[in-house]
């Protein structure tokens, strides 16, 4: 805790401070607000993606975007509401970009072996988990991640804000450039879709209970 | 019986939809339509199961690989002469500066010379307000944990269990926590800013299930409890913190690391 007072006045300083002070032309202060909310938005980024590397790319240009359209923040909200809400617009953007490509591609374009850890979902798409693996990490959480890979990329994005990060609708509306009932439906749809894709794991823990099994 | 649409039902899990008008009959049908807890036990799952998804850590200092990998990129910023002129800092810096000068001058008026006090070392101070502060925090959210983890719903009854006083409270929380976590982080605390991100996450859990949950459900919110032996490592920072403010008795920080480090070691072998 000693440690922790030594630049607590740092740690400290509001986001309105520090993004006043870099509008005022101390760059510096942008640093502040890069390492509070770079953890947030990195989170963010890994669940839209699915993988770290492009997690990373999220973050950088988002915290880049967030300096560049600084002025237009003008301390109406919370930083760190605004510079997420950049990065899920980014993301959003870039996911909806690999769909099309993808699509393009003829065969589907694998990874490279370097790239390994790209994307860990695109990997269970191409082969069927090994049974050494499938003893190593659960069936369902491959599932839930091949699922959730299925679904759109607005579908993705709303989930992904309204469940693991508490978003308001209206906040996923204003991401997906939608009214708030069409954002709606879109995080129903993806919960149904999900709903589905665990359906069999669903019911084995269901007989399972019911069995006094569990 | 018209059995509860499966939108409803998703609406039904997310706790800040408890507004809703129809939020309340949802409920009294829960409890007396199995077939419809069946199904939102289901929806539950879902949630479950991406709950389960880990996100990997980047590591403590990612915010400064992040700064690091973008500074050589931003572009100067020059303001206009007149906007850090006007700029309210500056502004709020000028009155406070006229402020400090008219109430010495009033005080040179109106007081007698006084014989000179003690001063006061104002990083110790500081460092104790804070150890207060997050000793507080931490206190707070034993009380929490404990309550939860000691609630027995009644399974067989098939009721819904109430948690809506203790989300609240989770909420409030939160924001108090994520502060002395960044602080922690920042100033190469591990042990307290991991503790802390652990802590975040239970809260966050809490925070954002429904005000009224399953049996089945609070009994996996109890279990993951347990397991993560969060209440435990709050405890050992706890005490940790009761050392530094009374340095008399100090056996401190070492202790406290091999304590959370034993009992992450011990996760590590269950996991």
């Amino acid at each position: 805790m000693s440690q922790m007072t030594s630049s607590v006045d740092s740690a400290l300083v509001p986001d309105a401070v520090a993004v006043e002070r870099t509008l005022a032309g101390d760059r510096d202060a942008y640093r502040i607000l890069v390492e509070r909310h770079s953890q947030n938005v990195y989170r963010l980024a890994y669940r839209m993606a699915g993988n770290s590397h492009d997690a990373e790319e999220i973050v950088q240009e988002a915290f880049l975007r967030g300096y560049q359209k600084l002025k237009q923040f003008a301390g109406q909200a919370n930083f760190g509401t605004w510079v997420y809400r950049i990065a899920a617009n980014y993301a959003i953007d870039r996911l909806r970009q690999r769909k099309v490509e993808d699509s393009r591609r003829e065969p589907p374009a694998r990874e490279s072996e370097e790239g390994n850890e790209l994307d860990p979902l695109a990997q269970i798409k191409d082969s069927a988990p090994s049974p050494e693996r499938l003893a190593g990490s659960s069936q369902l959480a491959l599932r839930m991640q091949q699922a959730l890979r299925e679904l759109t990329p607005a579908e993705r994005t709303a989930i992904v804000m309204r469940h693991w990060d508490g978003c308001g609708i209206e906040e996923i509306a204003a991401v997906l450039k939608s009214s708030t009932t069409a954002a709606k439906n879109t995080v129903f749809r993806a919960v149904q879709k999900l709903r589905v894709a665990l359906e069999p794991f669903a019911e084995g823990r269901q007989t399972a209970r019911a069995m006094g099994m569990e | 019986m018209e059995h509860i649409k499966e939108e409803e039902l998703i609406a039904y899990h997310d706790s800040r939809e408890r507004q809703s008008p129809d939020w309340h009959s949802l409920s009294v049908h829960l409890n007396d339509c199995p077939e419809c807890r069946a199904a939102l036990e289901k929806i539950e799952a879902v949630f479950a199961a991406m709950d389960s998804l880990p996100v990997p850590d980047p590591g403590e200092n990612y915010g400064q690989r992040v700064w690091a990998a973008i500074s050589p990129r931003l572009p100067e910023r020059q303001p206009h002469w007149w906007e850090s002129f006007f700029a309210p800092r500056r502004l709020a810096a000028v009155g406070a500066f006229a402020a400090i000068v008219l109430a010495a001058y009033v005080a040179g008026r109106w007081s007698k010379p006084q014989p000179p006090v003690e001063t006061v070392d104002t990083a110790k101070v500081r460092e104790r307000v804070l150890v207060v502060a997050v000793g507080d925090h931490l206190n707070k959210s034993e009380m929490l944990l404990i309550e939860l983890s000691n609630a027995q719903p009644n399974p067989a009854s098939g009721k819904l269990v109430n948690i809506s006083a203790e989300q609240h409270r989770a909420e409030d929380l939160l924001e108090e926590n994520r502060l002395y976590r960044q602080t922690a982080l920042k100033e190469g605390d591990q042990v307290m800013a991991s503790t802390l991100d652990e802590l975040e996450r239970v809260l966050l859990d809490v925070a954002n299930s429904p005000d009224q949950v399953t049996p089945a459900r609070f009994e996996s919110m109890q279990k993951k409890l347990e397991s993560r032996g969060i209440l435990f490592k709050v405890r050992v920072i706890q005490q940790g913190l009761r050392d530094r403010a009374n340095p008399a008795k100090q056996p401190a920080q070492q202790n406290q690391q091999r304590n959370i480090s034993k009992m992450n070691h011990k996760e590590g072998n269950f996991a």
